[in-house]
């Protein structure tokens, strides 16, 4: 149930998120070894650009590349085809992004 | 040294559509002896109504193919005693297609996917042109070469678990076989093979499991091929934008 735009939409999304992953896993560790309080984490996140777009095209990826891998698993699983399957797809993607935009903004806007 | 007096439990499919279960037979031994030669002995000396298809024998024409003991096989080429367990034997009709009757498969949905996937040649010139050289060792030429001597056994059709689980998806025979057409100097439009194999069934489903290599028979590589077919359609999509 792949066509080559999901399937690039999937494979772009997922370039995008690799090194923002290892960034994330770089930023807990050193939150963690230097032991900022949520306060201190929050005092820098807040306000700035930069975090937000870091996560922000996170949540973008996650929400393209998560909701195409459930796609092609309940179409496998179920045999779910056509409108319904598209309606699913794009329930996931729009979910992840509202529930991840959230998470963004509350740590990024003061 | 033969032993006449031994016996092989043989279970085979028999039914017709979706209905139907394994029926015991017990085959005499041999010590050379294919699969295809045990199921030619039940219809021969047990059961005249089993339904079966063979033609050549000798790992040619691809049309013995069955599930020997859970996995796909070529059965005229397959050695009883390679796959016998604990003395016994299941043999039944293909995997991922329906069922004619008994042991034979309707290939229909392979061939038609073969089909849909652009299997025909689509020449660059006409009988009136002269005849195009092609050079043997034109990196084209070599990798189309790997494809070619597929028999449409239907083998990796049967192993493959994305036929399985998606049935439109065309497979890792018609697939390599777009490939060699996509590698093939004498095929014009070769944007049209990969717009071809790039639809919602098309190589962008595959999951790289590897069944299909695993169990061809002619020791092909259907997953390198659709591999390519990946990276071919990758790069015509940067390049049209589309």
């Amino acid at each position: 149930m792949l066509n080559i735009r999901l399937y690039m939409a999937q494979r772009l999304s997922a370039m995008v998120m690799a090194p923002l992953v290892l960034g994330h896993i770089a930023v807990m560790i050193y939150a963690v070894q230097g032991g900022l309080s949520t306060a201190e984490i929050l005092g820098r996140t807040q306000g700035s650009v930069w975090w937000f777009l870091f996560y922000g095209s996170f949540v973008l990826a996650v929400s393209v590349h998560a909701a195409i891998g459930l796609r092609v698993i309940l179409h496998e699983m179920t045999g779910l085809r056509g409108r319904w399957l598209e309606v699913f797809t794009c329930g996931i993607g729009v979910l992840l992004l509202i529930m991840g935009a959230r998470a963004v903004l509350a740590v990024t806007f003061a | 040294m033969s032993d006449r007096s031994k016996l092989l439990e043989v279970s085979v499919w028999r039914g017709t559509g979706d209905e139907g279960a394994y029926e015991t037979f017990q085959v005499p031994a041999r010590d050379n002896q294919t699969v295809l030669d045990v199921v030619s002995w039940i219809q021969q000396s047990a059961d005249p109504s089993l339904t079966y298809r063979y033609a050549c024998r000798v790992g040619m024409c691809g049309s013995c193919a069955m599930m020997v003991n859970g996995v796909p096989r070529w059965t005229c080429r397959t050695h009883v005693k390679r796959v016998l367990r604990d003395g016994a034997l299941q043999v039944g009709p293909l995997r991922n297609l329906p069922v004619i009757k008994d042991l034979a498969a309707d290939m229909d949905p392979f061939f038609d996917k073969w089909i849909r996937a652009g299997g025909v040649h689509r020449p660059s010139r006409s009988r009136n042109d002269p005849i195009q050289q092609v050079p043997p060792d034109d990196p084209g030429r070599v990798e189309a070469n790997k494809g070619i001597e597929c028999i449409n056994c239907s083998v990796c059709y049967a192993a493959c678990d994305t036929v399985a689980g998606n049935p439109d998806y065309l497979g890792p025979a018609a697939l390599q076989r777009a490939w060699t057409l996509y590698n093939d100097a004498k095929v014009e439009d070769r944007q049209a093979v990969l717009d071809s194999v790039s639809g919602a069934g098309g190589c962008h489903n595959c999951h790289s499991q590897g069944s299909c290599t695993r169990f061809c028979p002619n020791e092909l590589d259907p997953l390198s091929a659709i591999a390519g077919l990946k990276r071919a359609s990758a790069r015509s999509f940067f390049r049209r934008g589309e």
